[in-house]
């Protein structure tokens, strides 16, 4: 009992980037292969789709994919934070379309306004659903799926109830705001960039801040956590609120992608990013999941999403396709799991 | 603290029990709510006094087309001075209409009018419905020829497959590549609207038309993107992109104008004016069509009231007179009737301006 305790943290460490280095190499490379093996499933579509539509592998349509999963990367960031502590959200699609609803009707009603304003007011209305969130799951102690369940409904009502149903256009918006998203830095495209900088924070969060280490420790082994000091209920609200503030961003990005804010925006988007960080190995029983991981898993479904309209096959089979690839995905993840976890008895019998 | 809590919960989920419950029953014991002012009229169930009941279930909420056909019925019903239940599910299914249905056949409403989200799987509901001497009429989306007594069309679906290519065809010049961008491929009148497109196409004059292909985009914001941008790369001479859905035709309007397209792929189809007002106006659609929600609604309103009336039954060949409308007559859609509301308006950058603020 004891040794179990103590063995999940140690692999969560090994797991993530701070690698101790001989002693971890043999669960290290095994738990890296996942990675390869993902890797090389992209590679292998990707060849696979440029020979049946040669248009695919250009930079225009490089381009396309990494803007267009720009928003679902940024969003799987906070859900693997989330899931590593045994959590789950489901309401992040609802928060996405409040936020984006905000920041819309805010710009219509004042088209002078400073886009970046608009930003942080979106991101200010993901932090407090997020906070309520988080609240819920750390200090009244409801089940995660649960509470973010019912905030989801009301997150949703609470959109609809501001837009009053309607749905704000294109023309209610002025151009600086729909820059946000089509502008770029250097040449590459804002939401590209917004990403990259959401990543490397999130890495070194993940990696190097005492923070970013209990998050692990507190998915891994909430008991065990709870012994060496470390305040669960802190570190969920926080997860939580993390979540609510990167959905808020991605609320107004999208709004100010496609130009137009809707009450049922992202309706169900919650299960895509999900999906994102399942592919990416972020285990779902918690205490694992790497920033690696998720930026293929966000990238596999990127590609799926835009490949599989070039090739040509039946709407039918498009989300057969898609479906099955996850639970391919997942099928490894647990194999995998399953050998690292022998693989560490062994080592600690000898 | 919590239990304090539960016990309120509770108390409240009870008393909407009992609400619903005495929405059902004819005692009518004081403590129904705010929400079932209907009771009253519910238990005259000789019809001939108190003001009739007439109901329309639209797909989903939150959808303004949705909410200026009910606007349109509710005002159609008011003019005959009988009363309007407006409902739609939050989420757009056929399980949250069925449940829709069952509650207003215990209301003992006169009428049901509604937008279908399937066309089969509400079957059972609306005989249940009709058997109860409910009068059943779909509009917008149609339900099966079995669970209606007749259907309002807001278009003709022969009309607009023909008017979108012929109109795009006016754009291209009668020459080059098409493509359709559709809302999800289950969806029934998108679906019919593209096999007329695809009638029309076999006459001669469009010989250098050809229909490259059809993409669904499910009506998400997302995938529209994609599948737009996906027919682009696939085709690169593509010539006109038709989107009979408003996110659709709104989602290739963003792309062509990011990708600065506007004169090498025209665009059109059928939208809402307030989404495609932005691309109307700056020219990356010439021109799209829609018919007027308000309108389809006024005439499901009277189609409604004239079946209760008896005036009609249903059957082709029938006539009445629907309010400002004028005279409108039954005729035949498949296996069951319908009553067209006319051919589609064009909307171009001339009326776009006013239209935009319309709907």
């Amino acid at each position: 009992m004891k040794q179990k305790e103590w063995g999940e943290p140690a692999l969560a460490i090994t797991q993530s980037a701070v690698q101790p280095a001989a002693k971890a190499a043999w669960s290290s490379s095994f738990a890296k292969f996942r990675e390869i093996g993902l890797l090389a499933f992209i590679a292998l579509l990707c060849v696979g789709v440029q020979l049946r539509n040669p248009s695919f592998l250009t930079w225009e349509n490089i381009n396309d994919i990494a803007t267009n999963t720009a928003i679902l990367a940024i969003l799987s960031v906070g859900m693997m934070l989330v899931i590593i502590t045994r959590g789950i959200d489901l309401s992040i699609g609802a928060t996405l379309a409040l936020s984006g609803m905000t920041a819309a009707l805010t710009v219509k009603q004042f088209p002078g306004l400073h886009p970046g304003v608009a930003l942080l007011l979106g991101i200010a209305v993901g932090l407090v659903c997020g906070a309520i969130v988080g609240l819920l799951v750390s200090k009244v102690g409801i089940l995660p799926i649960i509470a973010t369940l019912g905030m989801m409904n009301v997150f949703r009502g609470l959109t609809y109830e501001m837009s009053g149903g309607k749905w704000v256009s294109a023309h209610q918006m002025p151009d600086s705001f729909k820059q946000l998203a089509t502008g770029t830095i250097l040449g590459i495209n804002n939401l590209i960039v917004i990403a990259v900088v959401i990543y490397v924070a999130a890495y070194y969060f993940v990696s190097y801040t005492r923070t970013g280490r209990r998050v692990y420790a507190v998915g891994s082994s909430p008991e065990s956590a709870a012994v060496s000091g470390i305040k669960s209920d802190r570190i969920l609200w926080l997860v939580y609120t993390l979540m609510g503030g990167l959905t808020g961003l991605a609320g107004v990005l999208w709004v100010s992608k496609f130009a137009s804010a809707q009450g049922d925006t992202a309706s169900g988007y919650e299960l895509n990013v999900i999906a994102a960080c399942v592919l990416g190995g972020v285990s779902i029983a918690g205490g694992s999941g790497k920033i690696s991981g998720i930026i293929l898993g966000s990238v596999l479904l990127g590609i799926l999403n835009n490949a599989l309209p070039m090739i040509n096959v039946s709407p039918f089979w498009q989300s057969w396709i898609q479906g099955m690839i996850i639970v391919i995905a997942v099928i490894i993840n647990a194999l995998v799991k399953r050998g690292i976890n022998r693989n560490n008895l062994m080592r600690r019998k000898i | 603290m919590k239990k304090m809590l539960t016990l309120g919960l509770t108390a409240v989920m009870a008393i909407s029990l009992l609400a619903g419950c005495g929405n059902n029953g004819n005692t009518g014991t004081g403590d129904n709510s705010g929400t079932n002012t209907a009771t009253d009229a519910g238990k005259n169930t000789d019809s001939g006094s108190g003001k009739k009941k007439f109901a329309i279930i639209f797909k989903n909420t939150g959808n303004p087309y949705g909410e200026k056909m009910m606007e349109g019925f509710k005002k159609a019903i008011e003019e005959k001075g009988d009363e309007a239940i407006l409902k739609a599910p939050d989420q757009p299914t056929a399980e949250a209409q069925i449940q829709m249905i069952e509650e207003l056949i215990s209301q003992k409403v006169d009428s049901i009018s509604i937008a279908g989200n399937d066309p089969d799987a509400l079957q059972p509901a609306l005989t249940k419905a009709m058997k109860a001497g409910i009068k059943v009429s779909s509009l917008d989306s149609a339900v099966n020829a079995q669970s209606r007594n007749t259907h309002v069309n807001q278009a003709d679906p022969e009309r607009i497959g023909r008017t979108l290519i012929q109109g795009v065809s006016e754009m291209i010049g009668g020459e080059g590549e098409i493509a359709i961008l559709s809302a999800t491929s289950q969806a029934t009148n998108q679906n019919t609207w593209i096999e007329w497109m695809k009638k029309e196409l076999e006459d001669p004059k469009y010989a250098n038309v050809k229909l490259v292909k059809v993409a669904y985009g499910d009506d998400l914001r997302d995938k529209s993107v994609s599948e737009t941008e996906a027919l682009l790369k696939s085709y690169p001479n593509l010539k006109a992109i038709i989107a009979p859905t408003t996110v659709g035709i709104a989602a290739a309007g963003k792309v062509l104008t990011d990708k600065g397209l506007k004169d090498k792929v025209k665009l059109t189809g059928l939208g809402l004016p307030s989404e495609m007002a932005e691309y109307i106006e700056s020219g990356i659609c010439p021109w799209m069509y829609l018919w007027n929600p308000i309108d389809v609604g006024y005439l499901a309103g009277f189609t409604a009231e004239a079946l209760v009336a008896g005036e009609i039954t249903g059957a082709v060949g029938e006539k009445f007179t629907a309010g400002s409308l004028g005279d409108k007559e039954i005729v035949a859609d498949g296996d069951g009737t319908q009553i067209m509301l006319g051919d589609p308006f064009k909307f171009d950058a001339s009326n776009i301006a006013e239209w935009k603020e319309v709907y």
